[in-house]
């Protein structure tokens, strides 16, 4: 998961010698982004709107069709599945890395001996290339010889085909997607509480305040913009999550496991004859999503910057 | 006394809650020393008693180019989101152009549009152009990951220094460049480290660029390396977990060398300053 920052708002305008300078300046990343952003995003809507086949994709010409990639896309039978999958996909990743990350955060807040050492462990999973993390998550959740499987026999459970049976592989990417997304949680959640007053609980204290108590009078309403934004975040980042279900299931068995994503990826490039103009629908509509609750995320941003 | 026990037993809890969580960390490493026919096994072999690097001897056959390419495009990664960020850090820091505050909303926005879009729309341009399967071209592709990320951290860290410094070389007769390459540039360090830190991190790890622009060229990253072994039918975990542990060394070493510029750049912007 990456993370926006923003930038600070200009208040003072300065010299005119200096503006020239400022252009200079960020004339590189202009271009950048109009030959390196824009001009993808350009073609890749493009595609999603013309009638693409492998020859017209390398050769050009390909016909106009307006929005029948995205007609055919919506009639696929995929789509309904697809669609489904990455809400819950989204919603479960999210639910249960914030719960774990806030407990933890509040664990970690009490300073005990190698705290600060044992949290920055618990750093490891969101470093790691995602390719690593699934292919591990793959070899623990294997069928015959994963350890997990190997526990729940003690339990007198199982085996469970988690990747291999339709309705756990959905079940098991979620999973893998949670350990890498607790890390984040972790840290900007305790970077929240580090700046809650301590007097505030001190006071809750000497009123007789249990811990319990503390947590949801205190720690939870005074958490609440940084919760908001973690989440808001998060969600933005769950929604383009790829690589973990494509190495793990690849979107199966069936649609199982398919996300908008995966899908995308899939039409694209997941098959001999690929199928550019709806994989680039799928991926615009994708974006569209984002881009909604990434507006959602500035606004919030702002809001929480005015009122400071 | 009691107080004493209480804090033991949260670092007994924090070790045990730290071991779980790293369990899987550590799974990869067994396997990785672990023979293929004790992999297999029912239990499964809880330390790789029968140690082997045979993996490892797999890795160094068939992947050190794989690894060389990585170091390279996560290198070249590196540099070239640098090289873009932190002049543009600085004009939106201390030159504040009109339309900055916009050009500021535009990188949030980018940052938000999955990687699967842009690899789409790179393979038709790099089609056209002739540039799939180059490693100029994955570096391009993979800076996409950091370039926003990197402005942005470059204007947060340089509108911290101090104008009165900026303003005293402006009266000694320093021009905006002097001024960038002299003072903003070395007090910039940090952000500067956070920045290629990430840069490099995301271009290592990178798999859809990768997979969609590099997909059978003559050099390939690590993560198709990986990817390839799983792939295979007859599927060598012993190998394909050497290989991971391998790929995650940098990780490993960023952790251990730059811990602090991490933290940094994980809460950057997620938390109001």
């Amino acid at each position: 998961m990456r993370r926006p920052t923003v930038p600070v708002p200009p208040s003072r305008r300065p010299r005119c010698r200096e503006r020239w300078a400022a252009w200079g300046f960020l004339a590189p990343v202009l271009a950048y982004l109009v030959l390196f952003y824009a001009y993808p995003l350009y073609r890749n809507l493009d595609l999603s709107l013309r009638d693409y086949t492998v020859r017209s994709f390398v050769q050009g010409g390909a016909r106009f069709s307006g929005l029948q990639n995205y007609r055919t896309v919506f009639a696929d039978p995929t789509f309904v599945p697809a669609l489904t999958h990455t809400l819950v996909f989204t919603a479960l990743s999210l639910i249960i890395q914030y719960a774990a990350g806030l407990a933890l955060a509040v664990f970690f807040n009490q300073h005990f001996r190698l705290s600060a050492t044992l949290r920055a462990l618990f750093l490891v999973p969101w470093l790691l290339p995602l390719i690593v993390s699934a292919s591990t998550w793959a070899w623990l959740l294997n069928s015959d010889s994963g350890v997990v499987n190997a526990v729940l026999r003690w339990f007198g459970v199982g085996p469970v085909d988690w990747l291999t049976s339709p309705q756990w592989s959905l079940v098991s990417v979620v999973i893998a997607n949670i350990w890498i997304g607790i890390p984040f949680n972790l840290v900007v959640l305790y970077s929240g509480l580090q700046a809650i007053p301590t007097s505030l609980y001190e006071a809750a204290s000497v009123d007789g305040a249990s811990a319990w108590q503390r947590f949801w009078r205190i720690t939870f309403p005074l958490l609440r913009p940084v919760s908001a934004i973690t989440l808001l975040l998060g969600l933005i980042y769950t929604l383009k999550v790829f690589d973990i279900v494509w190495i793990m299931t690849r979107g199966g068995p069936g649609t199982s496991s398919t996300t908008l994503a995966t899908w995308s990826y899939r039409l694209g490039f997941g098959s001999l004859l690929p199928r550019f103009g709806p994989g680039a629908a799928v991926g615009n509509l994708l974006v569209l999503i984002a881009l909604v609750f990434g507006l959602a995320y500035i606004h919030l941003q702002r809001r929480q910057r005015e009122e400071a | 006394m009691t107080r004493d026990l209480a804090r033991l037993g949260k670092t007994a809890l924090g070790l045990l809650l730290t071991a779980i969580m790293l369990f899987p960390v550590y799974w990869m490493v067994n396997a990785s020393f672990t023979r293929d026919q004790d992999l297999r096994r029912t239990p499964p072999s809880w330390f790789p008693l029968h140690g082997t690097l045979e993996g490892y001897r797999a890795v160094l056959r068939d992947q050190l180019p794989h690894l060389a390419t990585s170091l390279v495009v996560a290198l070249g990664t590196a540099a070239l989101t640098v090289a873009l960020s932190a002049p543009a850090g600085y004009a939106l820091a201390k030159l504040r152009p009109r339309g900055g505050a916009a050009l500021g909303f535009v990188l949030l926005i980018a940052q938000m549009i999955p990687g699967i879009i842009m690899a789409m729309g790179f393979y038709a341009i790099y089609l056209g152009a002739g540039m799939l399967q180059s490693l100029g071209g994955l570096i391009v592709a993979d800076s996409t990951l950091a370039v926003p990320f990197g402005v942005l951290i470059c204007t947060a860290f340089m509108s911290g220094i101090p104008g009165e410094l900026l303003q005293a070389a402006r009266t000694d007769g320093a021009g905006p460049v002097r001024t960038f390459w002299s003072i903003v540039l070395p007090m910039s360090r940090n952000a500067l480290v956070t920045v290629s830190l990430f840069a490099f991190l995301w271009a290592w790890s990178d798999f859809v660029f990768a997979s969609t622009l590099d997909g059978g060229g003559a050099h390939q990253p690590i993560t198709l390396g990986i990817y390839h072994y799983i792939g295979n039918n007859n599927q060598q975990w012993n190998a394909i977990m050497a290989t991971a542990v391998v790929a995650s060394l940098p990780a490993a070493v960023i952790l251990v060398l730059a811990q602090r510029y991490v933290a940094a750049g994980v809460t950057a912007g997620a938390v109001k300053d």
